[in-house]
């Protein structure tokens, strides 16, 4: 049994609050979260930035960020919105989804700034 | 107009039923037979006997044909090929009018295709290879209650495949102690768990204490991880009846998805159940006990693909497809080919996988592609690379079996899973690179460590017994 580990997760613990796909690997480093806005991009979906208090992630419905970047296919222009809305609101998850309006849906989506644990 | 005079007796099928020189229509449903002939019965006939059985024929002249115009509702075979490495036996394909069926009853269909012509004596083996449904019947058809993209919405599951897993022992566990090990893989980081098909409603536990218990345990692990969960409870039962109530408390209780076995089940209480679920929020998981009883034998019974067709149509919002990687068979090009049968909206004929006919399904929703069995987290690239997105993996023994517990390998499969959608949306390439990047991410997840460890040296190597038909010689 020593070295079987205990799984480190309770609802007085907020730090077990998760927020869907990449949740469970470390924060991406400005690299990694490059490499899947050119992921967005090659695909031909729509860049969007999404932000929202940690207490409220579980709702559907977060605040834009502006509107869906149609057609935007520059990563540095969608880096800096992403950074843009990171600063505006340093406390708030900020989250990247690619829209595929081909399928109406969202071909990805995933927080690449997390805010404080609640 | 020529006037058609009765004469008694038997007739050669072939002389009303081949017609090699038909044209089908765009309406016409079309269906593809392996048969393997009686000896001495010559190809047209044995096709044109197919085609009679299966749909207006019988076996002597009646006089009441000619009540009606049998060239209008006949079913035809209009074309014979070889099957590729098979001497014996061929490929027959059949035109049937549109009206023969009755509109979006899969039960209707599978009547005629693959009612008395399979133990017809002229033919000693005959498999349903495939069915082109027109377009035109398609859209007579519910179909899958929610499909991909809006259960994507009402789960909040974007840019991965889904994550599940069944509740084992398959039976015998109490209600409590069954809600207690879905608890603890939904709080490890798992999406859905499931109950095994044949948890019904045993004495061990009843259906009503498993469904309490386990929506505690949902909700319990969304509060604790912030994520949306859900647990397929399996409302398959003896009676209609019964399915309904089982159903309908599953809503009262709040629970998002319920689970039906298609074919034990069976199609008429199937297509029911898709329509209550589409008119009650419900999405609705499909496994398919029964199926390799029917669809393994390459000589006899009907292709996987064409089960897939009828679920589709039929309704489900998740199917079995097999894993290609686990411990049921799966030849790893014929399930490309039904994967694709279930999820996309418009299929061209390809036979290196199998598929005879373009498919086409309009507006109709596509299917979750679920692959279960005998995986585990080593499988996940491949799974990953085979499955693409829109499939839930399903690791039972896989999750329970960590040696630290159901929390566990829970958290140890989706990382394992996020790992390799990261590592495949910066294009790398996951069958060869899989070590690697599972090695990487371990580094930061001692369960996921701990799982390489307790898996690394299972695999399934049988070879296939369904292959598809290619020639060897």
């Amino acid at each position: 049994m020593s070295d079987m580990q205990d799984y480190k997760s309770s609802l007085s613990d907020s730090g077990s609050r998760k927020f869907e796909t990449f949740s469970y690997l470390p924060p991406m480093d400005p690299e990694k979260i490059r490499r899947q806005v050119e992921y967005i991009v090659s695909r031909g979906w729509n860049p969007a930035i999404e932000h929202t208090e940690p207490e409220n992630a579980f709702d559907h419905y977060w605040y834009m960020w502006k509107l869906p970047m149609f057609g935007e296919t520059d990563v540095d222009a969608i880096l800096a919105e992403a950074e843009a809305c990171h600063k505006a609101h340093p406390n708030n998850h900020v989250r990247l989804v690619g829209y595929d309006n081909f399928r109406q849906t969202q071909g990805t989506a995933m927080v690449i700034y997390r805010g404080p644990s609640v | 107009m020529a006037v058609k005079t009765y004469n008694a007796g038997v007739k050669e099928y072939r002389e009303t039923y081949w017609d090699p020189n038909y044209t089908p229509a765009d309406t016409d449903l079309l269906a593809v037979f392996k048969i393997t002939p009686q000896p001495g019965v010559p190809r047209e006939e044995a096709a044109a006997a197919v085609a009679a059985e299966s749909s207006t024929g019988t076996w002597t002249t009646v006089w009441t044909d000619l009540l009606t115009d049998l060239d209008y509702y006949k079913g035809r075979a209009y074309r014979i090929e070889d099957v590729p490495g098979q001497d014996e036996q061929f490929y027959a394909f059949i035109a049937y009018p549109i009206d023969l069926f009755e509109e979006g009853s899969v039960v209707n269909v599978f009547t005629s295709l693959v009612g008395n012509v399979f133990g017809f004596k002229a033919v000693r083996g005959l498999r349903l290879e495939d069915v082109r449904f027109p377009l035109a019947y398609v859209m007579t058809c519910g179909g899958p209650p929610h499909g991909i993209q809006v259960e994507r919405d009402i789960m909040n599951k974007y840019g991965r495949p889904l994550l599940g897993c069944t509740i084992k022992p398959k039976l015998g566990l109490s209600a409590k102690n069954y809600g207690r090990a879905v608890y603890e893989c939904l709080r490890g980081g798992l999406d859905f768990t499931k109950d095994d098909e044949n948890v019904n409603s045993q004495p061990f536990m009843r259906w009503r204490q498993r469904f309490d218990f386990v929506m505690e345990a949902i909700e319990k692990a969304e509060a604790e991880t912030g994520e949306r969960k859900g647990h397929y409870l399996n409302v398959t039962a003896p009676t209609p009846e019964e399915m309904y109530k089982r159903a309908e408390y599953a809503k009262e209780i709040g629970a998002p998805i319920i689970m039906h076995d298609f074919i034990t089940g069976g199609f008429c209480a199937n297509t029911g159940l898709a329509n209550w679920c589409r008119n009650n929020g419900m999405l609705l998981h499909i496994h398919r006990a029964m199926h390799a009883v029917m669809d393994r034998n390459p000589n006899h019974g009907i292709h996987f693909r064409v089960f897939t067709k009828m679920l589709r149509l039929s309704g489900g919002d998740h199917l079995h497809t097999g894993t290609v990687v686990g411990k049921l068979e799966g030849d790893r090009q014929a399930t490309l080919g039904w994967i694709d049968l279930l999820r996309e909206r418009s299929i061209k004929e390809d036979r290196s996988r199998g598929i005879f006919f373009d498919q086409e399904w309009g507006a109709m929703p596509g299917v979750f592609a679920v692959a279960s069995g005998g995986i585990h987290v080593w499988h996940m690239p491949a799974l990953l690379s085979i499955f693409g997105d829109d499939a839930v993996f399903q690791f039972g023994g896989g999750t329970l079996g960590h040696p630290w517990g159901n929390a566990a390998g829970a958290a140890a499969n989706r990382v394992a899973l996020e790992a390799c959608v990261e590592a495949r949306n910066e294009g790398r390439q996951l069958e060869k690179e899989g070590k690697e990047i599972l090695t990487e991410a371990a580094k930061s997840s001692p369960e996921l460590k701990a799982a390489m460890e307790t898996w690394k040296e299972i695999k399934f190597e049988f070879d296939t017994v369904d292959k598809l038909d290619v020639a060897h010689r």
